[in-house]
């Protein structure tokens, strides 16, 4: 198997959570108990109430791509390997989340449904990424 | 509280960009030439400066880097600052130039950037949310957001390829005028735009900057000083600053921009209509840039850039003279010079000064200066008395 050469995400205190249910393959959110707002990515306080009483709650995975591109020329190396699928994906419950969508560049469209799919790039970190549903 | 007419942009220097810099060239180095050279051109003496705003070189950063340029430029200041706000940067020092001048604070501002396009020893430390949520699935850089930006606004509202490549093609019949500019010795046609290579769909290279080393400066005085400068005095009439977001993603929307704001605030403050302005210089570090600043600045309707940009003609003789310099997209893209480049031209055309692409009877101008990834926007309206 050859080395995973992207950058990877560094849990912090805050986020670590996040992270770990990933490994699981469950897509956690924080939702906030001030405001009932879902959140992502992961902070301290709710960015629309600045309560700090944030919970973990399980969501869907269901979600639709707001929009996308294909990045046929990377601006770092580790990425210059193949052509890749970026995209935001809006989730059912609200938040909208970088990511990639594994599917064939020329099959992705704004508005298309997909769900969740997890990406175990090592042993010790999974990335959230989206399929077509 | 207003900045209107509170003070003028009374001198400026521009260096043509390289792609590649002579090795002995530094960000500093670059600095010195241009502090003397806009100075000259303003009429001035190194002692009349007491204000300095600069941008932090992606080449040489440091932390207090505004009293350690300044020293080695010997500028004594009653006000520095680094401004930070992306490509904003230098649209947003004018008005904080002005500001400290109508506070009583300073009386002749320099507003300085300059960078080198050293790929290789470009340190650029990225804030930590966007190394763990961005970098992982290759959100790294600018050409991705703004595709993204570009695709939806596709989806939304009917925006074709076409409709973005004119915008480039026009820019480029001005650049062709510009002896400053990278990219002056050969039109575009739209054809040429969508046959180039694609980089990040549905951007093609001819729709991107290109990065490059240079800089510019623009020296921003009060009035009693306007009165005896050697050029024509570039008033302030109004100015408007504001973000929501950094990543596109998290942004409320992503063809709605910030730059609405911005531009109600500056437009309400200088007092006068979008059909009043003879010239717009807005930031294109991409072609949907434009297109979607065109809409949130008030010169068509929302979603209607696409056909507002095949309908008009866009140079310098054209009926809405958009970029006259030719844009980042033909000047080229040094560091923070890029946005400067905008304010530069806006002044340059309002002093008279732009020979073969002068806007006639240029008297009102409008500016904006683009941070990240639509992100930090601020709106200026430049003025010439007659």
């Amino acid at each position: 198997m050859s080395e995973y050469t992207k950058p990877l995400p560094k849990p912090t205190a805050t986020s670590r959570p996040f992270w770990d249910a990933a490994k699981r393959h469950e897509l956690m959110l924080q939702r906030c108990s001030g405001c009932n707002a879902f959140i992502y990515y992961p902070r301290d306080r709710c960015p629309h109430c600045l309560s700090d009483q944030l919970r973990w709650q399980p969501v869907s995975g269901h979600g639709k791509v707001h929009s996308y591109t294909v990045v046929r020329r990377a601006s770092t190396r580790s990425f210059a390997d193949k052509p890749y699928v970026l995209a935001i994906v809006e989730l059912e419950e609200g938040p909208r989340m970088t990511t990639n969508v594994e599917a064939p560049p020329e099959s992705m469209k704004v508005g298309m449904p997909v769900t969740v799919w997890f990406d175990d790039v090592t042993p010790e970190r999974t990335l959230v990424k989206f399929k077509p549903a | 509280m207003s900045l209107k007419g509170k003070a003028a942009a009374i001198g400026i220097a521009e260096l043509k960009p390289w792609k590649e810099a002579p090795s002995e060239v530094t960000p500093l180095k670059l600095m010195g030439q241009l502090t003397a050279e806009a100075l000259a051109d303003a009429g001035l003496e190194k002692k009349d400066l007491d204000g300095f705003l600069v941008g932090m070189p992606f080449a040489d950063p440091g932390m207090i880097y505004p009293a350690s340029a300044a020293e080695v430029l010997g500028i004594n200041a009653c006000m520095l600052n680094v401004v930070d706000i992306g490509g904003a940067s230098p649209a947003g020092m004018i008005w904080r130039a002005a500001a400290a001048i109508d506070a009583g604070l300073c009386n002749a501002v320099l507003c300085i950037v300059a960078d080198l396009n050293r790929l290789g020893d470009q340190k650029v430390p990225v804030v930590s949310v966007q190394r763990e949520f961005e970098a992982p699935y290759g959100n790294i850089g600018a050409n991705c957001g703004y595709a993204m930006i570009a695709h939806r606004h596709m989806y939304e509202y009917g925006t074709t390829p076409e409709q973005m490549a004119k915008i480039a093609v026009d820019q480029r019949t001005n650049a062709l005028k510009n002896p400053l500019a990278t990219f002056n010795d050969k039109p575009l046609t739209i054809k040429d735009v969508l046959n180039s290579r694609m980089i990040v769909d549905p951007l093609h290279i001819f729709e991107i900057v290109s990065p490059c080393s240079g800089g510019s400066a623009v020296i921003v005085a009060s009035p009693e000083i306007a009165k005896r400068s050697k050029n024509p005095p570039v008033w302030l009439l109004g100015a408007g600053e504001y973000a929501n977001h950094a990543s596109i993603t998290y942004a409320p929307s992503l063809t709605e921009s910030p730059i609405r704001p911005a531009a109600d605030t500056a437009f309400k403050m200088a007092g006068v209509e979008r059909k009043d302005i003879d010239l717009v210089c807005p930031y294109d570090c991409y072609t949907i840039t434009v297109l979607v600043t065109l809409e949130d600045a008030g010169f068509c309707k929302k979603g209607q850039g696409g056909p507002f940009a095949m309908e008009h003609n866009l140079t310098y003789a054209g009926d809405f003279p958009c970029n006259t310099h030719g844009g980042q997209l033909s000047f080229g893209q040094p560091g923070l010079g890029g946005g400067m480049s905008h304010v530069t031209e806006g002044i340059r055309q309002l002093m008279g000064r732009g020979d073969g692409r002068q806007v006639k009877d240029a008297s009102l101008a409008y500016v904006n200066g683009n941070g990240g990834i639509m992100s930090e926007q601020v709106a200026l309206i430049l003025e010439r008395r007659s």
